[in-house]
């Protein structure tokens, strides 16, 4: 019940989406649907958000996957920093990092740059829940296979990799949305994807019904990507029983591969956190015709933290019921509440944003421009983030533990609460996390839905760069990094993602 | 340092508490759409927070009336106060350009302005049927790298640029509401054929897109762009803010008559039949507001008796090509011929 609720919320866009291609199509018989789809623009807009989606999930992909397996199962030094490290550009809002970019290499536009900027940024998706999976992975396997005579890439094929496979796919799946409803990069790196065409008909007030038609195309976009992820995890089970002791593998020895190694891990924090660092500390430097008020910063400071953290927790209470669902059952019903979880991601904030205005307005007008909707767009944005989260930590706990419970005469909450949740629960705070950071740096819905007179620190960076003061955004662009660091760092504590290996 | 997972889990939780804390006071919002003058309105302002905000504090002092200002761009405001319909909290609108407005008053979300307030405005850079009045005029302008040129250098009309000597050298911002204003004056001016002839000999000379005014003076300012078209007062803001000797990027104003010396406006209008919104909108048309817009952002005054900032050709001199800034009929074909150019 409570994920059917979950799923109802996330599908808030979908609804306000259908409901307004319909209405159009009704009032032009179809016209602004049929023009949309089929004018040159369109397919010319599918394939480079389809091309730019698949190079940035698939560098996320290699580059997080080897970046975890040096952290985690090499003698790579200095791997407490640099695992920390690894989970800087998380903190990085997209386009603090494209005007990065543009600021130390003018006149750079295109395909390449907002490909290396999306995937910067969007590495540690993959990284992280990789180095937790692969901490908690069973070594025996690999060991196995290579006792069998087994090449040792086979055996890490064979051993560990169906280990760490879901994970690094539902990583996967997160940098790809991400890509996919990214406005603030392509934008400024001047990329015509869907997302940069869904804001340019919203700026001419002429386009509208075209700007809801490429939405939902890019909601199909996403569904499929959902899909393909869930084709990649599979049906397997994943949880061991095993009292017997687990311990870390031997780590590889690196010997003169050490420095490529440590190369490699700093590719992503240099390309999303040093580049963009540098540029705003030189524009900085450079000087400012606006007095920076300290105390506009120290609220603006607050009042992130507080709107991203309720976000954050209404969020993981709604991904909790749909990620028990998920863990436990399969079937048609739940893939479709799970897929559902899934739409708002993909969304630009615009779009997202106006699909509240329309629905809070029709439904609980109370809740307008109060922070309780802004908390709801959060949810609707960011579910998936947390989904992904909680239904890997509960996935790893056997539900022999439950029914155990139950058997010793706890009731179904009772006994679900001292196994599953509890054991589940800090890949349940991985979760929330995540969503904490990424609320930290939303613009485009917090800037439409706030309550009157709340600024965060994106929507004062927005004020700024908007009427070109870019020196005079650099001191909250670098609390808002300096703010998303709380939260990213966290991610990196062993604790994280639901590790149960340390702790028990 | 040591946060154990469980207490990691509480930190949502204490955080929660201080957002409690800090939505109290805001919590309630204004939905009832009053009608009455209780001495508070709610305005959108789809223009800087930094400029607008000074201003609303001064009317405030001078009427007594609280103005709660949401400040988000012009076009997403516009794109909300459609969604909102009649159910919209606010009571007047304070739009980046013309065009916002003119999307509005077609779904007859703008209440008639007293006339007072319509004809207060110079004709021609204001709605022709009062449902928004023009507050500020803002140029259109060839910007140009003056590290590479000397003013003379730079092509006076916009039609020169279609010249292959600036192939790949020109930039604009193809989606913008102030280009597309500019697009439809080339229209009016010279005629349809002459218009689309103009974009897709552009799109042929290799034109770079940007995504907004500033990023093309930007991109000059970098020296990655040669030429850019773009609205005199973004010139002003950054040079606010970087100081006028380190502009690389210098501005020339299109000759008179030519298409490429439009003048767009800012504009604003009326959501509710509350008086203190009505007084608002007079307020920022009256003299103070006008010589306040003129002197922080170099913007032309649009009531009669207001001079000119200085260093600006005259509103007379410019001559620009007469249009209806709102006219959406118009503004929909000007759309389609950009994306027909291959520029969108």
């Amino acid at each position: 019940m409570l994920a059917a609720a979950s799923a109802a919320v996330a599908t808030v866009p979908l609804v306000y989406l259908v409901i307004r291609t319909v209405g159009g199509a009704l009032d032009d018989g179809g016209d602004a649907v049929r023009q949309t789809l089929t004018r040159p623009g369109t397919t010319e807009l599918l394939v480079t958000s389809a091309a730019l989606t698949a190079a940035v999930t698939v560098t996320c992909l290699a580059l997080g996957v080897a970046s975890a397996w040096l952290l985690v199962r090499t003698d790579v030094p200095m791997r407490g920093s640099l695992l920390v490290l690894s989970a800087l550009p998380l903190a990085v809002p997209s386009y603090v990092a494209a005007f990065g970019w543009i600021a130390t290499v003018p006149g750079w536009s295109g395909f390449l740059p907002a490909w290396l900027v999306l995937s910067a940024v969007s590495t540690p998706y993959v990284t992280l829940p990789v180095v937790a999976a692969l901490r908690s992975a069973d070594p025996a396997l690999e060991e196995v296979a290579r006792s069998l005579g087994s090449s040792p890439w086979r055996a890490w094929r064979t051993g560990t990799l169906p280990q760490v496979a879901p994970a690094a796919a539902a990583g996967a799946l997160l940098a790809a949305l991400y890509t996919l409803s990214d406005f603030g990069a392509v934008a400024m790196l001047r990329l015509p994807v869907f997302t940069y065409a869904i804001s340019r008909q919203y700026s001419s007030f002429v386009g509208r019904e075209v700007a809801v038609v490429l939405a939902l195309v890019l909601v199909v976009g996403a569904l499929l990507l959902v899909g393909l992820e869930r084709a990649v995890r599979g049906r397997g089970e994943r949880w061991r029983t095993g009292s017997g002791a687990r311990r870390l593998a031997a780590p590889v020895r690196l010997g003169r591969a050490t420095i490529p190694a440590v190369l490699l891990l700093l590719l992503a924090p240099a390309a999303a956190a040093a580049v963009p660092a540098v540029a705003l500390g030189r524009r900085l430097l450079a000087g400012t015709g606006r007095r920076l008020d300290l105390g506009d910063l120290t609220s603006a400071v607050i009042s992130t933290a507080a709107v991203a953290s309720a976000g954050a927790l209404l969020t993981s209470v709604l991904a909790l019921a749909i990620g028990i669902l998920t863990a436990r059952h399969r079937g048609a019903l739940v893939a479709g509440i799970e897929a559902a979880g899934f739409t708002g991601h993909a969304l630009p904030g615009l779009v997202v944003a106006l699909s509240l205005v329309f629905m809070s307005l029709n439904v609980v007008p109370g809740l307008y421009q109060t922070t309780t909707l802004l908390m709801l767009a959060y949810a609707v944005l960011f579910l998936p983030k947390a989904i992904g989260a909680t239904r890997t930590s509960i996935a790893q706990v056997p539900p022999v533990l439950a029914q155990t419970a139950r058997s010793l005469g706890r009731g179904p909450v009772a006994a679900q609460a001292a196994t599953t949740w509890r054991l589940a629960g800090p890949g349940i705070g991985a979760g929330s996390l995540l969503v904490m950071l990424t609320a930290m740096k939303e613009l485009p819905a917090t800037l439409l839905l706030r309550p009157t007179g709340l600024d965060t620190l994106a929507t004062e960076i927005w004020s700024r760069t908007n009427s070109a003061a870019f020196g005079a955004a650099a001191p909250y662009a670098v609390a808002l990094v300096l703010l998303a660091a709380v939260p990213a760092f966290l991610l990196t504590r062993p604790q994280a993602w639901g590790e149960s290996g340390g702790s028990r | 340092m040591s946060i154990t997972p469980r207490r990691a889990w509480l930190l949502p939780g204490v955080l929660i508490l201080a957002s409690t804390l800090t939505a109290c006071g805001e919590d309630s919002a204004d939905t009832n759409g009053a009608s009455e003058a209780d001495g508070e309105i709610v305005v959108y302002v789809g223009r800087d927070e930094e400029l607008v905000a000074p201003l609303i504090k001064q009317f405030t002092e001078d009427t007594g009336i609280e103005v709660e200002a949401r400040y988000a761009g012009t076009s997403e405001l516009a794109a909300t106060l459609l969604e909102e319909g009649d159910a919209s909290p606010a009571d007047a609108f304070l739009s980046q350009d013309a065009g916002a407005l003119g999307a509005l008053a077609d779904e007859e979300l703008l209440l008639p302005l007293p006339d007072e307030i319509a004809d207060a405005v110079l004709p021609g850079y204001t709605s022709t049927d009062g449902s928004w009045v023009g507050v500020t005029g803002r140029s259109r302008v060839i910007a140009y790298d003056g590290e590479k040129y000397a003013a003379d250098e730079v092509p006076g009309t916009v039609t020169e640029l279609t010249d292959p000597q600036w192939e790949g050298k020109v930039g604009f911002p193809p989606g913008n509401a102030s280009f597309q204003s500019f697009v439809t004056g080339f229209r009016v001016a010279e005629g349809d054929d002459a218009a689309r002839t103009w974009l897709e000999d552009m799109a042929a000379n290799d034109v770079e897109e940007y995504d907004s005014n500033s990023l093309t003076l930007e991109a000059i300012n970098t020296g990655t762009l040669d030429i850019g078209l773009i609205n005199h007062y973004y010139w002003f803001e950054a040079a606010a803010e970087a100081g006028e000797e380190n502009m690389r990027a210098q501005l020339k104003f299109a000759d008179a008559g030519d298409p490429g010396a439009l003048v767009n406006v800012t504009g604003a209008g009326l959501l509710s039949e509350d008086p203190d919104a009505v007084t608002f909108v007079e307020y920022l048309v009256s003299e103070p507001a006008q010589r306040y817009f003129t002197e922080t952002t170099f913007e032309y005054p649009l009531v009669e008796g207001v001079p000119t900032p200085e260093g600006l050709p005259s509103l007379s001199e410019l001559q620009g090509p007469e249009i209806d800034l709102s006219d959406l009929a118009d503004l929909e074909e000007t759309v389609r011929m950009i994306q027909e150019a291959g520029l969108s």
